[in-house]
């Protein structure tokens, strides 16, 4: 069998407390401009030697602001995209090495649900056939049995099992979140990585959603990967966050942490930044600022890629690129100052 | 304090193929001078449709403002010696009545707003020079050499780095928060005295928002403006925000200063709304209050409450009657049958 390859690849025991792990990984995008002589050639460095573990059953929460990677690095672990270099373990399986039929099939297991709801589902196609997909492909299904998968399916992501025959157009935007939600669960991932997956909802419909993925994580032991820019949702859903910034994770702990005491000055800037929906709290608040000049992935900044725009910085972080810390189990930083005994700056 | 706007009781309506829409069903709040009026709501709720139809941006058909009144008092101020006296002496001018060219001299001239959407509010093939440029000779009868030296001035004011050298710079050559910064130099450029504001940050990144919220801050104060500030952010507003209008379904809820509209919310979707943000810096992740349903379809929105089907305080007469907007505490309006400020004080968040 094909999968032997694939079983061959297991590292350490399969039961390992870790569901997925990510190692060196970058995914280059290669590019070339200008005209003949002077054509240059070069590569958007969209993740850049990222590597993190994601326990079972855990939520690890990706932020960082636009084009820092978050997608890339979402689809690079999915293979959605082969990733330039480095290895993806997930439940023992290093997806690397997989050819396409054995990644094929290892999808069922791993899936991905996006942001945009609306686009990603087939208008022409009713919902019961939208979220049956997965299982025709995927699965040699009886009409009846799928149909009734479907029904469960429905029913537990809070729709209306009796809605089967009905078209996208006619379901609101949470809805459709949902409809999406339960077509990624069909074939019961053991992984799912949310790309942004309440990000075009209003503060309402969040909400249920967040209530839901929380619901259907405890109710089938899910493991995620949490992308969102909105860090206040992403504090509240995550376990662990990872900050990442030009390619690269910046810090790397748990939501408490994270929120109490980020160490690294990135981290701490947007922290600083974001709304809280407390005016006094709000007034109380001194900001951190940066200047807006966010360097190209294409051609990032020499030693820490943050130095550019960091107020702290000194000589060394523009020379040399700091190196992954731990500064306590469970924190992880990046970054030359960051004192690796005390924690402080 | 002064108003220097006021807007009492506009319906606007889209006639579509579909069906009416009733985008705004009575509209109603104050502007004082000087402060930040922050506007929230859900998408659809009638936020931007309420702008457009002050400043006569809406494309009509298929908009038709079919009733209302939006008084700019914003003229006293040009007349030191009627600073004082009641506003009956200094007649407003309603917008709403306004021809074409009347409407022109208000926007961008004593009315400066910015889009969400940067790039496609300004023009692509102009100079960010030229565009703020034109508004000064259009407005203050600027001379060409005049308009250039302030438009210079303008961009150094809002932050942009070498403002030299960007007055000949095109919008695509810009990065978000500097285009946002253009919006702001082109808004604040012939002195207005208000702005009107609509998601400026919602399509930038926390660090830039912060940002560009501290640039307006900062402006508001300096050119003594009042700022209409248009999000769904509702952390936004608890930051910037004197008073908050809160929108559901094409009419305010609720209008309240900003401390009493999070500690002691008086209608029940602004109480959900409040309940449904997740607490940051909580100590485990408690669940979300969520709400359950979706605001009414506009197209046939219902003869009662219009929150009526997600309200968790339903009774009764809630099916039958359209709240009125009530002042439920000195400067603190409801839209609800009911009270619900004074019954369930909410303590502060967190
Ligand atoms: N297919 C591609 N070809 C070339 N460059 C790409 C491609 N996909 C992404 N990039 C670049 O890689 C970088 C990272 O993009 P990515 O979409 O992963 O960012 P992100 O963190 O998800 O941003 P956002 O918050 O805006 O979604 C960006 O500079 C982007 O332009
Ligand atoms: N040109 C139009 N034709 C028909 N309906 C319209 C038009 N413009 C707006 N509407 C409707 O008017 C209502 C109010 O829209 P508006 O744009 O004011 O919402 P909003 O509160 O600004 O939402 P968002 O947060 O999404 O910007 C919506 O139901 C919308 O569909
Ligand atoms: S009027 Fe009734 S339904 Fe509407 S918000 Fe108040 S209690 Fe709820
Ligand atoms: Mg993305
Ligand atoms: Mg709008």
């Amino acid at each position: 069998m094909k999968t032997e390859t694939a079983t061959n690849q297991i590292i350490g025991k399969t039961e390992s407390k870790n569901l997925v792990t990510v190692k060196n990984l970058k995914k280059y995008f290669p590019f070339s401009k200008g005209f003949f002589l002077n054509r240059k050639r070069g590569a958007v460095k969209a993740v850049d030697d990222v590597s993190f573990n994601i326990r079972r059953g855990e939520t690890l929460g990706v932020v960082g602001e636009s084009g820092c990677g978050k997608s890339t690095t979402g689809r690079a672990i999915l293979h959605l995209e082969r990733p330039t270099s480095g290895k993806v373990i997930i439940d023992g399986v290093d997806l690397t090495q997989l050819n396409p039929e054995e990644l094929r099939q290892m999808r069922p297991q791993i899936q991905m649900i996006f942001q945009d709801s609306y686009a990603s589902l087939n208008p022409r196609h009713s919902i019961g056939h939208i979220i049956a997909e997965p299982m025709m492909i995927h699965k040699n299904m009886q009409q009846d049995a799928m149909r009734s998968r479907v029904m469960e399916l429905l029913e537990l992501v809070g729709l209306n099992p009796n809605h089967y025959n009905r078209f996208p157009h006619e379901f609101s935007g949470g809805q459709r979140q949902r409809i999406n939600i339960a077509r990624a669960l069909s074939l019961n991932p053991k992984f799912v990585v949310c790309d942004e997956p309440i990000s075009a909802l209003d503060v309402s419909i969040q909400a249920q959603v967040i209530n839901l993925f929380q619901d259907l994580q405890k109710e089938l032991n899910l493991t995620y990967l949490f992308i969102a820019h909105d860090l206040s949702m992403v504090q509240h859903i995550s376990n662990r966050v990872a900050v990442m910034y030009l390619g690269k994770v910046m810090e790397l702990t748990t939501r408490d942490n994270l929120f109490n005491t980020p160490l690294h000055p990135y981290t701490q800037a947007l922290m600083s930044a974001i709304p809280i929906p407390d005016p006094v709290k709000e007034r109380q608040r001194t900001r951190i600022f940066l200047n807006e000049d966010v360097p190209s992935p294409a051609n990032p900044p020499q030693g820490c890629v943050f130095s550019t725009r960091c107020p702290i910085a000194e000589p060394i972080c523009s020379q040399r690129a700091p190196e992954y810390k731990a500064i306590e189990p469970d924190h992880f930083v990046v970054c030359h100052k960051v004192d690796k005994k005390r924690g402080e700056i | 304090m002064r108003k220097i706007l006021e807007v009492k009781d506009l319906v606007t309506r889209f006639y579509t193929f579909d069906g009416v829409v009733h985008a705004l069903s009575g509209v109603s709040f104050d502007l004082y001078k000087g402060e930040t009026l922050g506007i929230v709501g859900e998408s659809g709720s009638g936020k931007s449709v309420t702008m457009m139809s002050l400043l006569h941006l809406l494309p009509s058909p298929p908009a038709k403002i079919e009733n209302g009144q939006a008084l700019y008092y914003g003229d006293a101020d040009d007349k030191p010696d009627t600073n004082n006296k009641p506003d009956a002496d200094n007649k407003p001018i309603d917008l709403l009545k306004l021809n074409k060219s009347g409407i022109r001299k208000i926007r961008g001239g004593k009315i400066g707003f910015i889009f969400q959407d940067a790039l496609s509010a300004l023009n692509p093939v102009m100079t960010i020079g030229r565009q703020i440029g034109e508004t000064l000779i259009e407005h203050l009868g600027m001379s060409v050499q005049q308009a250039k030296t302030r438009t210079i001035e303008m961009l150094e004011y809002v932050g942009i780095p070498e403002p030299q050298r960007r007055f000949s710079s095109y919008p695509h050559q810009f990065s978000g928060g500097m285009r946002q910064r253009t919006m702001i130099a082109l808004a604040i450029a012939c002195n207005p005295k208000i702005i009107i504001a609509d998601e400026p940050t919602t399509a930038l990144d926390v660090t830039v928002q912060a940002q560009i919220i501290e640039l307006v801050q900062r402006l508001k104060k300096e050119m003594n403006m009042s700022v209409i500030w248009i999000t769904h952010d509702l952390g936004v507003v608890a930051g910037m925000a004197d008073r908050v209008v809160v929108m559901y379904a094409g009419a305010p809820v609720e209008i309240a200063p900003v401390d009493e509209l999070y500690y002691n919310p008086g209608h029940p979707y602004t109480i959900k709304l409040l309940g449904a943000l997740p607490k940051i810096g909580e100590k485990e992740s408690l669940r979300l209050e969520s709400i359950d349903g979706t605001p009414p379809d506009l197209l046939s929105p219902p003869a009662h409450c219009q929150f009526a089907w997600r309200c968790s305080h339903v009774q009764e007469k809630c099916w039958k009657i359209v709240p009125e907007q009530k002042e439920i505490s000195s400067g603190h309006y409801a839209a609800c049958l009911f009270d619900f400020a004074d019954k369930t004080p909410i303590p502060p968040l967190m």
